[in-house]
This record gives C-alpha cells, structure tokens and sequence, in this order.
C-alpha cells in the first residue's frame, strides 16, 4: 500500500463499527478509501495497522493508523471541525461520551448476545437488552429533539445508529423480539428519522446478505458454547 | 472559580483512585464522600441511576459518571494546570486507545486473579502478564506513558498497582519479577505527591477484596 496523504478506511462490509466511521467521514465529506477486509481470513496489513486487537474498523490518515470505532470517530471530529458531532460544553461532552458508550455497551452488545444465545442466557440476554432499550427511549423522550444530537445527527446517533438497520435482522434470526414500537415510540422515530438520512442509507450493506451472514454467525457462536460446555 | 465538586467514591475503588489523582493534578478543592460499598446510598442511585456505580464526579450539582469520562471532563473543564491529554489528535487518539485496554485487559483479566479458580484463573495469571508486558513496551524508553510528563494512560493505569498485592496474594504468584520495567515506571509514579495521597494502602485493598470474595462466594 502506498503510503500516501488522504484517508483510507479497513472495514468488513457487515461490520457495525466500521459503518460508524464511514456515517462520520461522509457527514464531514471527508474523501477516503475504503478497504475490504476478510476478518476470518486476516491480511498483514491489518496485522500491521492494528498489532493490539488485529480488528477492524482501522482509519490511516497520513499513513498512521486509529482503531476502536468510538476513538475513530473522537479523532475525526478533532481533526474535520465541519459538522461537529460533539457538543462543545464540557458537561454536554460527558453525557455523549456517556450514552455513546451506553449503546455500544448495553444496546448493541446485548441485542448481540440475545441473538447468539440459548435458553437461559437468551432470555437473561433479552431482559437486559429491553432495560437498555428503557433507558435509551428515557434520555431520547427526556431531550425531546429529532436526533439525541439535537436538530442534526451527533456522536451518539452515529454509535447507536446500528441499531436501525441491524436490529430487526438481529430480532428475525434470534427469534427476538425487542423493539416494540408501541413500547419504545421514541426510538421508533429517531429510527426512521436517521435512515432518512441520505448520506445514513445510502450504501448501506444488503439485507439478505445479512441475514444470510447473522445466521451463519449465530449458529458458530451457539456451537463453540456447546464445545465450550462439554469439554 | 472551581464551583462546588464532589467526588463520590470508594477508598478501594481503582476508578475512583484515577479521579482523585486528576483533582489532585489540578489543584482542585473538592468534598470527597466515600461510599460504603455493597451498601451503596440513595445518593449514589440519585446520581448514577443507570450503573449505580463510583465514581460519580458532581459538579456545581450535575454528575458525571464513568471514570475515562469524567477524567476527560476534569481535563477540559481544569485545562490551563497539567494537561493530561496530549493536544495532538493523532497522540490523543493512542492515549485513548492505550486508557481502553487497561480497562478492557488490566481491569479484566486482574480481577479474574482473584475471583477466578482452576484453569480459568491461571489462564487469567498467563494473560494479565502478557497485558503488562504489552504496556511496557508500549511505554519503551520513556519516563511516563504521557512521555516526558504525567499522562491520561499514567492516571488511568497506576491505581490498578494499589491492588497487585491482592492479585499476588489471591492468584499465587508475582508480578513484579516478569514486569520489572513496569513496577519501574509504577514506582516513578508513586513519587507524584497526587499519586501517593489517592492511591489506596495494598493491605486494605487485599482486605477489601477478601469481603468482596466472601461477598461473591469465591474461596
């Protein structure tokens, strides 16, 4: 790879976390190009790029590379000033910071896990994932705005943001069903809202591939438990 | 002026250890109230609904929660005495990576020293080593993680050498002799006058965790 000025993006076409990015990058128009990464299948320059986790996303920028999705999009917000995505008070920062790591941690971790489990566990996994929900439909009915960065899409619309074209798909192949409209009408809104977002849609990965991909995955996760349980 | 900070925290609590180093730092006047963990108090569930966790920073009323986080708020909010993150978005970008992995492996992994038994806990011995390992080659030659100053990765990292006794003590082994240039750097610290007053006593750390073993029915 040449090592030039400009921005490159390693993702994997399914991943929620590099969708992060690109959602970021493209709301600042900030040109990039993007690489195809096979995550099962590693090449040396993600090696390379990321020697701490080897996952992507990972973002070069003058031939020095960011990773973890969250510090990726804290980076691009410092350097592209152009449609901020953080708030600039100090304690308005901490509460994105906040909720943006509520998301990763207890929305989209826990729709995961629901999806992937078994039993018991899946039924514990739905329970925490509905609590998060509540909080989440809370603090978005508390703010009362379009989006929880205001008027226009901010830090923790874009790490939550997975959630509204994954979730239902995640729902379909876990036999879950988490996302009630009539019980979360907030987060209903601020779903339809973000994918009519042009720049949100726009390229996003197609359904049936994902689908296709979620159920492979969940039935490997579900078997390596198995293996886990009887060793 | 500073306005009116409280710190809601637990003697024991590494997190919370990050917090009063930074305020320490800062020179910032402060209540501290310690919380009498597991009984936790209707203040606590007040300010810190969601997690129910220390610590919680209060400033002029409003609280913030999560240790990286308040600790970037501290930062911004006390930017003019002893920055702790670089200006460099590039460096801040690593410092926030490098404040990620003690959380996800120093943080983890240490805590299954002690409440882990059998393979799963020597397992966690194996790999919370190679998690130091990593950091000190990531700190290299270089006084401080910050470099030549005292950084966001220092004060995110150093209360976790308050509990190294508890882990040696519970999980059977020794850090210091795989990890020299670690408790090199961890030494150096001590000598910050911020970090020597927050930093909890080993031994009541050791004993904390032993209620915490009994607390979660580990032998």
């Amino acid at each position: 790879m040449e090592e030039t000025g400009g921005v490159k993006l390693l993702g994997f076409w399914v991943s929620p976390f590099a969708q992060r990015v690109k959602w970021a990058l493209k709301l600042k128009g900030v040109q990039y190009e993007y690489i195809e990464e096979d995550i099962y299948n590693k090449s040396p320059l993600l090696s390379k790029l990321n020697p701490v986790y080897g996952m992507v996303p990972v973002l070069v920028h003058n031939g020095k590379p960011i990773s973890e999705s969250i510090i990726i999009l804290e980076y691009i917000d410092e350097v592209w000033k152009q449609a901020p995505l953080l708030p600039q008070d100090p304690y308005e920062r901490a509460q994105a910071r906040f909720w943006a790591k509520f998301a990763e941690e207890k929305v989209r971790q826990s729709v995961w896990e629901a999806m992937c489990s078994s039993g018991e566990e899946k039924q514990k996994a739905v329970k925490s994932a509905v609590e998060a929900f509540e909080e989440f439909e809370k603090e978005l009915k508390r703010r009362g705005t379009k989006f929880f960065g205001g008027e226009t899409i901010g830090f923790v619309d874009i790490v939550a943001g997975c959630i509204s074209y994954q979730l239902a798909l995640h729902e379909e192949v876990g036999s879950i069903k988490i996302l009630d409209s009539s019980k979360f009408p907030a987060i209903s809104e601020w779903i339809k809202n973000f994918l009519n977002h042009p720049l949100i849609n726009e390229g996003l990965p197609q359904k049936d591939q994902m689908f296709a991909y979620f159920s492979k995955r969940s039935k490997e996760i579900a078997s390596q438990k198995m293996s886990h349980k009887t060793a | 002026m500073d306005g009116e900070v409280i710190l809601l925290d637990a003697y024991a609590s590494m997190f919370g250890m990050r917090l009063r180093i930074a305020l320490a730092e800062k020179g910032v006047k402060y209540e501290y109230r310690e919380e009498n963990l597991p009984k936790k108090s209707p203040f606590l569930f007040q300010m810190n609904p969601i997690h129910k966790k220390v610590p919680v920073l209060i400033h002029n009323g409003k609280p913030i929660c999560e240790s990286l986080i308040a600790l970037q708020y501290i930062d911004e909010v006390w930017h003019d005495k002893n920055p702790l993150l670089p200006s460099d978005p590039y460096k801040r970008a690593q410092a926030r990576l490098w404040a990620d992995f003690v959380d996800q492996k120093v943080h983890t992994l240490g805590r299954k020293t002690w409440s882990a038994k059998g393979e799963e806990q020597e397992a966690a011995k194996k790999e919370f080593i190679e998690a130091l390992k990593v950091l000190e080659g990531e700190l290299g030659e270089k006084p401080y993680f910050g470099g030549e100053e005292f950084g966001y990765v220092d004060v995110a990292l150093i209360p976790f050498y308050s509990w190294f006794h508890a882990y040696e003590t519970c999980g059977n082994f020794k850090i210091g002799t795989e990890c020299p240039k670690f408790v090199a750097w961890a030494k150096r610290s001590m000598q910050r006058e911020s970090v020597s007053k927050s930093l909890a006593d080993p031994e009541k750390v050791y004993d904390f965790v032993l209620i915490l073993k009994k607390h979660f029915g580990v032998e």
